[in-house]
């Protein structure tokens, strides 16, 4: 509604919604005769403005676009060390300007903060002065009904006070907060719908405050099991583990689970052959020294403990291995697990013999092997070491051996699925090649001058790797959205509405009624509604036959 | 096993001829709605003229439009309800429509409408073959995605037709764009009818994506609507400084609804939407944090997701803003429209995203 309307209605249209008005003496910079308190106060009126809201609202939404362009810290660190390798121009701009931690950057960080304050400096007048208003009567009628958007009158013979109070009573089974003053009754409708915004913007603080806390209280690990191997909820068997500032190991919920096997489908054929269909991680849990549950989970499917959540990330496969030295004794034998590195699961990965291994000469060395496996071979002949299916259909381990040192004394941390072969020696076969191998399950290398042999044992186990999370102010967050939805209803359809009956007795001494209708300046149903209440006060109040003459100026006084 | 397989094939083969066949639909329909355009622009009404420039037009309340509502005029005793529209918005009339108030305009654009409810019967029956072919929702790539689009945009169109709201004149920008989206969908964005990846599959995928495409939908409508209002709006504010708009100006936006009308469409269209996009927003992040283990993770799809909701935000702002009101706030109805669009099209083809499953390469 515009200015001159609400000058032109008196109070009758003041106060329709609790939004800020538009000061135009607040939008005028004061300029030096401000004193420090002054600009305070101008810089507080700007910020809770509602132009300012929504300047603010249009940089967030500006803000946010980098970072779905430019790789994000956040979301994947080897993407954005890629995308530095390639920019050598843009990367120092960009990490001046934070671009590759937009949503943690101080300039996003600074508008987001900044509509909060607004936010908050806006909702708390906002909320006393609709407490105000819920608890004075609906403003009085304004002199000339015919200004409002919806109008009707007609002339009765039934007494005004009757009339009045008939509408009074019409208008309060309609559920209006009705209140005779004067000549008029004046009713007001759609209080729920100011309610519902200030619920949506108080959900969203309590969103954001939900948000976080889930953050600084966050904890985040991997862990990657091999099928009959377990994990226990203790941070040294993570493999790796990310925590929010306030996080403390006391809070892991102590809990332990088994991973009693993995199955993977895919598509067999048609034009997304290969496409996963199912992964199902079947495991065995128990809370502390709790009974022993079972439970399967699936990719959309976590396992909840106490809070604590066990999402499937990914899988791969495991082969087991079992190597020998020069007199055939067992020095290592077990499940190795190998990284994929395609989405047919064709993996790579490291086997270590750390200790226990001696030499034809007895002396203590140790071995590596770099090892390629596939799920599915092309064939014999058929080229590369690349899997043409992810189903164990025809699985290849392809190998090559070093001695020497491992380099794991060195005192650095290291990638288990990595060999340093820095300090290490590679077999070569009789003709001074390489040695390196296919095997087929079951088949056996055999390592020059009585090194010792390697097999691949008729077994290959299936690994999953899980994330373990745990986020407090989860169940926050949640309530704020599903109230922050039900306030923006109430916000958005309902109408706030007023309805002024005025019935005085003409000049004739016939009595003049008159109904008016305000809302804000979307609501359609208005006219409609004001017609339905006229009617069912007409019936009351039936309309009197045509006068001689035109009713007098008096009746609308 | 095989027998069913070969069912599905047979489905997904039954889908596309019914997609090709709508197309051809629409492209009668699509003609239809030229002629009604073309025959109806013979007829000359410039009410709009006539209302900015009438002599009473500075006290509109001492001549007001009288609206018989509720009673009914045959009831002559019941009162009668005056309407005014709320001062600093011109007093202006609907315009008669895309026929213009011809009856042979009228019969084309009859024509057009029916035959656009036959394409979307036939569309809706592609859709549906297709969801029977892969036994699953048809969501599942951006061919998928954008046939059950254009589908749900007629479908709403067609529906608000049937509440007789006045709708008609979006028939031909509609039909357009439809046709486009569908001729998009079979050429680039094809994809072989089969299931989905684990990570997809999950109800509130399901939930997430049909609100999202309904959501979507419902704003290009409120889209189309913004944009006739910036026409129409220039248009009546050059005839009430007096100029003279050029001929086929005034023939097209002459039979629109008045601004005030198709600005108050486009507002009620988003509003009435905007918590449901807020819903499909918050039904992601639940989906999300099943399936990734983090609820929001800025994700590309998820930054424009965000970037969407803040824009209507901000219209919805503006329009409760003084000096916002009217054309700044429509641009910035289109700037999140424009939002929404980039998220579909953008993000999955340009942008690497965990959401891209668009099954085009
Ligand atoms: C965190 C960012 C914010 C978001 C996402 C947001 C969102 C919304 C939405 C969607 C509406 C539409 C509901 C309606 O029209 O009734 C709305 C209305 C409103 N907002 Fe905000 N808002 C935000 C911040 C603010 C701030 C900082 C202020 C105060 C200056 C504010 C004041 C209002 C007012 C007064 C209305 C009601 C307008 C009316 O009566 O039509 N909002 N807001």
């Amino acid at each position: 509604m515009s200015k001159t309307e609400e000058r032109d209605l008196g109070d009758a249209g003041a106060q329709l919604s609790t939004a800020p008005t538009e000061n135009p003496a607040d939008q005028a910079i004061g300029g030096p005769t401000l004193s420090v308190v002054g600009w305070v106060r101008w810089f507080w009126r700007q910020l809770t403005s509602m132009r300012v809201a929504l300047i603010l609202l249009f940089m967030l939404s500006l803000g946010a676009i980098p970072g779905s362009l430019v790789p994000q810290n956040s979301v994947d660190e080897l993407k954005v060390q890629a995308f530095k390798k390639q920019h050598d121009l843009l990367t120092p701009v960009y990490e001046k300007l934070q671009f590759f931690d937009v949503y943690s950057s101080v300039w996003f960080s600074a508008i987001y903060i900044l509509l909060f304050v607004s936010l908050i400096g806006c909702i708390v007048p906002r909320s006393w002065q609709f407490v105000g208003q819920l608890r004075s009567r609906p403003p009085g009628a304004p002199k000339r009904l015919t200004r409002l958007p919806a109008y009707t009158t007609w002339r009765t013979e039934t007494d005004p006070e009757q009339v009045r109070e008939a509408a009074l009573a019409i208008l309060k089974k309609r559920r209006f907060r009705a209140d005779a003053a004067g000549d008029a009754v004046a009713a007001e409708k759609g209080y729920l719908r100011e309610a519902g915004n200030l619920v949506f913007h108080v959900s969203l603080i309590v969103m954001l405050v939900a948000f976080a806390t889930g953050t600084l209280f966050k904890s985040e690990g991997g862990k990657l099991i091999v099928e009959g191997d377990g994990f226990s909820n203790t941070l040294i068997q993570y493999d790796d583990f990310k925590s929010g500032s306030l996080f403390d190991t006391d809070e892991l919920v102590p809990f332990s689970f088994s991973l009693d096997s993995f199955t993977g489908t895919y598509a067999k054929d048609g034009p997304q052959r290969g496409t996963p269909r199912t992964y199902e991680a079947a495991v065995t849990w128990s809370m502390g020294d709790g009974p022993a549950r079972k439970s399967v989970i699936e990719v959309n499917k976590p396992l909840e403990v106490d809070g604590t959540k066990v999402y499937l990330l990914s899988h791969g496969y495991a082969p087991v291995v079992t190597v020998r030295d020069g007199k055939g004794k067992v020095v290592s034998s077990g499940a190795v697990p190998l990284l994929p590195i395609d989405s047919n699961v064709t993996s790579t990965g490291a086997i270590k013999v750390m200790d226990g291994y001696r030499d034809k000469s007895g002396k203590k060395d140790q071995l590596g092997f770099q090892a390629f496996f596939v799920p599915t071979f092309a064939g014999a002949g058929h080229g590369d070491m690349f899997s043409q299916f992810p189903g164990l259909e025809y699985p290849v381990l392809a190998l090559t051996g070093y001695h020497g040192s491992l380099g794991v004394d060195a005192g650095l941390p290291q990638n288990v699925y990595q060999l340093d072969t820095r300090k290490m020696e590679q077999f070569k076969d009789a003709d001074g090649e390489i040695l390196k191998q296919r095997l087929r399950p079951g088949e056996t290398m055999k390592l020059p001058d009585g090194a010792g042999s390697i097999t691949f044992e008729n077994e290959v186990k299936e690994w999953a790797s899980f994330q373990i999370s745990q986020q407090p102010g989860n169940g926050w967050a949640l309530a704020g959205a599903i109230a922050a939805i039900t306030g923006l209803i109430g916000s958005l359809f309902i109408q706030r509405r007023r309805v002024w009956v005025r019935a005085v007795r003409g000049a004739d001494g016939v009595t003049v009624v008159e109904m008016a209708g305000l809302g804000r300046a979307e609501s359609a149903k208005l006219p409609e509604e004001l017609a339905e209440l006229a009617v069912t006060l007409n019936a009351q109040a039936p309309t009197a036959p045509e006068p001689v003459e035109v009713p007098a100026e008096g009746a609308e006084k | 096993m095989t027998l069913a397989a070969a069912t599905n094939a047979n489905l997904a083969e039954i889908s596309n001829y019914l997609i090709y066949s709508s197309m051809a639909v629409y492209t009668l329909a699509f003609f239809a709605h030229i002629a009604e355009w073309t025959l109806g622009s013979r007829s000359k009404v410039a009410r709009t003229a006539a209302a900015l420039t009438a002599p009473d037009r500075q006290s509109p309340a001492d001549a007001p439009k009288i609206q018989v509502q509720g009673g009914g005029t045959a009831v002559l005793e019941k009162p009668k309800v005056v309407t005014r529209s709320a001062s600093g918005s011109r007093d202006v009339p609907d315009g008669p429509g895309a026929h213009g108030g011809t009856e042979s305009g009228d019969l084309y654009g009859r024509i057009a409408v029916s035959l656009t409810a036959l394409a979307f019967l036939i569309e809706a029956a592609g859709v549906t073959s297709r969801a029977l072919s892969v036994q699953r929702a048809p969501w599942g790539n951006m061919y998928e995605f954008s046939t059950t689009f254009s589908t749900v945009v007629v479908g709403v169109y067609l529906a608000l037709l049937l509440a007789k709201k006045n709708v008609r004149w979006a028939g031909l920008p509609l039909v357009t764009t439809v046709l486009l989206d569908l001729g998009i969908a079979v050429t680039w964005l094809y994809t072989e009818s089969d299931q989905l990846v684990p990570a997809l599959d999950s109800y509130w995928l399901w939930i997430h994506v049909s609100t999202a495409i309904f959501c979507g939908a419902v704003f290009y409508l409120g889209a189309v609507g913004t944009v006739l209002y910036l026409f129409r709006d220039s248009y009546e504010a050059k005839l009430a400084r007096g100029g003279k708009p050029g001929r086929f100006a005034t023939s097209v936006l002459e039979r629109l609804p008045a601004a005030a009308s198709l600005d108050k469409f486009s507002y009620r269209v988003n509003a009435a939407v905007f918590p449901l996009w807020t819903f499909t927003i918050i039904a992601g992040a639940i989906w999300a944090g099943d399936a990734w283990g983090r609820y929001w993770g800025w994700d590309a799809k998820e930054v424009w997701s965000f970037i969407t909701w803040v824009a209507y935000a901000a219209y919805l702002h503006a329009r409760a803003t003084a000096g916002w009101k009217g054309r700044k706030a429509a641009y910035l109805a289109l700037i999140a429209f424009a939002c929404w669009l980039f998220n579909y099209y953008g993000v999955n083809m340009f942008v690497n995203s965990l959401h891209s499953y668009a099954g085009v390469e």
